[in-house]
């Protein structure tokens, strides 16, 4: 049976769509079946990170709403065989979803592939919930700056309660992923440390990525950076996440700190 | 021969009791109405959207000065939801009703014929309300996850318990104690029914705002020594007081 997981933060900009695309990419690459759906409408990003933007004829909107089949809106990846795309509209809002279509093509997705992964808006309207609500596992992206830091507590929150495996009464296993993470301005105090992330949301960590011009080039050529640069010190992050999410137990190193978080992590503290 | 009320539909009434906060002005009103400005102004969103109940047992006021405060508060965007111990003749259209008690748990059966429909509401404040029973042991509340961001746990019965932490943002209301076994980041408000023995305990102290029995602090005027550390708060004669348990 397939595992449906979002991707989903509070605040915008904080590497959703990057990471859905990084993470698809990786999970993929190692043998699994994979689509990642984009719930962003109106906006429209994903196929973009995926470089497939001129191969989309229907999207998710077509799906939901019955004008096209899933088969016929399904983009394969031309890099990696076994990654799928299901892209969002542009010209429709977030009001063309409606909750009995998303749960079907949910439920058929689920019987195809291994993995489906949902793109989620920023924020906490019904773009963000729609895109949670079917979901078993999240993964929780997270900036070390505060704002991000406290929009990402609310959306646990909210996990705990307006998914369907929270509404039945299910615990739904969440985990944290800190993009854009800075050794040496974390060092500095500007930016907060691993360890205070942590201890603000205790939830368990699957990766920290460093931030890295890589990860910005990968999505300017429309390539998922573990299929672009696989060499790089994010790419390897996102792999090791991947490995991770598939049960896979390897120890989270912080970026360019040789020691473990666990020790030496008196820090300062969040207002 | 049948009378129409045996066919009529009957019309069921339920009964339901909320929490609401009670704000007690003193005389004189004017002093009183510039010091709760100077609440408001410290802690702008604490009423916002939180209807209330206005006790004027302290005061004296006739019909028009009632109006008058009851307009002084509207316009500081303070909505009263009733109005408790005024004079029955101060009460009645144009203001809101009077309550009295408290506490209406069972189903009220439809009123009788005879009763009068109108009018039932501006009799009902007099005197100062009966206590409302506090059973002995009230059972308390425990939460064994962290309380997020945007939550807000309300426990009028009782002592709550947190296992975990309490986010900044959070919020915690007990009638009793608050205990929680983690980081204090949000606000807590214990015996917020009226019980000034309640305490809070905090075992890493970085709370947004405290307060006991209505009395509240925020976390500006909070002792910066305190922060981070194992904290109990509690009040003795209407002053906050807080001391580290390390």
């Amino acid at each position: 049976m397939a595992k449906v997981l979002v991707v989903t933060s509070g605040k915008g900009g904080v590497g959703k769509t990057t990471t859905t695309a990084a993470l698809g990419a990786a999970l993929a690459q190692s043998g699994q079946s994979v689509v990642v759906v984009d719930f962003d409408v109106g906006l429209r990003n994903l196929d973009l990170v995926m470089g497939a933007e001129r191969r989309v004829v229907y999207d998710f909107i077509n799906v939901v709403q019955g004008d096209a089949k899933l088969n016929q809106a399904l983009i394969k990846d031309k890099r990696v065989d076994m990654l799928h795309l299901l892209a969002a509209s542009q010209t429709r809002d977030k009001d063309a979803l409606t909750e009995e279509g998303v749960a079907r093509v949910i439920d058929e997705l689920r019987q195809r592939f291994d993995w489906v992964i949902c793109d989620s808006p920023a924020g906490i309207e019904r773009g963000a919930t729609l895109a949670m609500r079917h979901a078993d596992v999240a993964v929780v992206v997270t900036n070390p700056e505060v704002s991000s830091v406290r929009d990402s507590d609310r959306i646990i929150g909210l996990l705990d309660a307006k998914t369907i495996r929270a509404e039945r009464g299910e615990r739904m296993e969440k985990c944290l992923l800190l993009t854009r993470y800075d050794a040496a301005r974390a060092e500095r105090g500007e930016m907060l440390k691993v360890a205070d992330v942590l201890d603000i949301l205790s939830i368990p960590l699957i990766g920290i990525i460093p931030e890295s011009t890589a990860v910005l080039n990968a999505s300017n050529l429309g390539s998922p950076v573990t299929i672009s640069n696989p060499q790089s010190a994010a790419a390897q992050a996102y792999l090791q996440a991947a490995q991770r999410l598939m049960g896979i137990d390897i120890p989270v190193t912080v970026p360019a700190e040789r020691r473990s978080f666990f020790q030496g992590l008196f820090g300062r503290r969040v207002a | 021969m049948d009378t129409a009320t045996t066919i009529r539909k009957t019309i069921r009434f339920r009964g339901r009791s909320f929490l609401a906060l009670v704000l007690a002005p003193e005389a004189p009103l004017a002093a009183w109405l510039t010091e709760f400005d100077v609440l408001r102004e410290r802690s702008p969103s604490f009423f916002v959207n939180r209807p209330l109940v206005l006790d004027v047992g302290a005061l004296d006021l006739d019909r028009e000065a009632l109006q008058t405060l009851v307009a002084d508060l509207y316009a500081r965007k303070v909505r009263v939801l009733g109005i408790e111990g005024a004079k029955a003749s101060a009460l009645g259209f144009g203001l809101p009703p009077g309550l009295s008690g408290g506490r209406v748990v069972d189903d009220i059966p439809a009123p009788e014929d005879e009763t009068p429909a109108v009018g039932g509401a501006a009799a009902a404040p007099a005197g100062p309300p009966p206590q409302v029973p506090v059973p002995a042991v009230a059972p308390a509340l425990y939460i064994e996850a962290p309380v997020r961001s945007g939550q807000s746990v309300m426990y009028p019965e009782g002592d709550v318990t947190i296992v975990g932490s309490v986010a900044s943002g959070a919020e915690i209301v007990a009638g009793g104690s608050i205990h929680v076994y983690g980081a204090l980041r949000g606000r807590a408000m214990a015996g917020c029914t009226g019980n000034p023995k309640a305490r809070i305990f905090a075992q890493k102290f970085e709370a947004e705002l405290v307060a006991i029995d209505g009395l509240y602090q925020i976390a500006d005027e909070l002792n910066p020594e305190l922060r981070g550390r194992p904290v109990q708060i509690r009040l003795e004669d209407d002053t906050i007081y807080m001391s580290a348990l390390d």
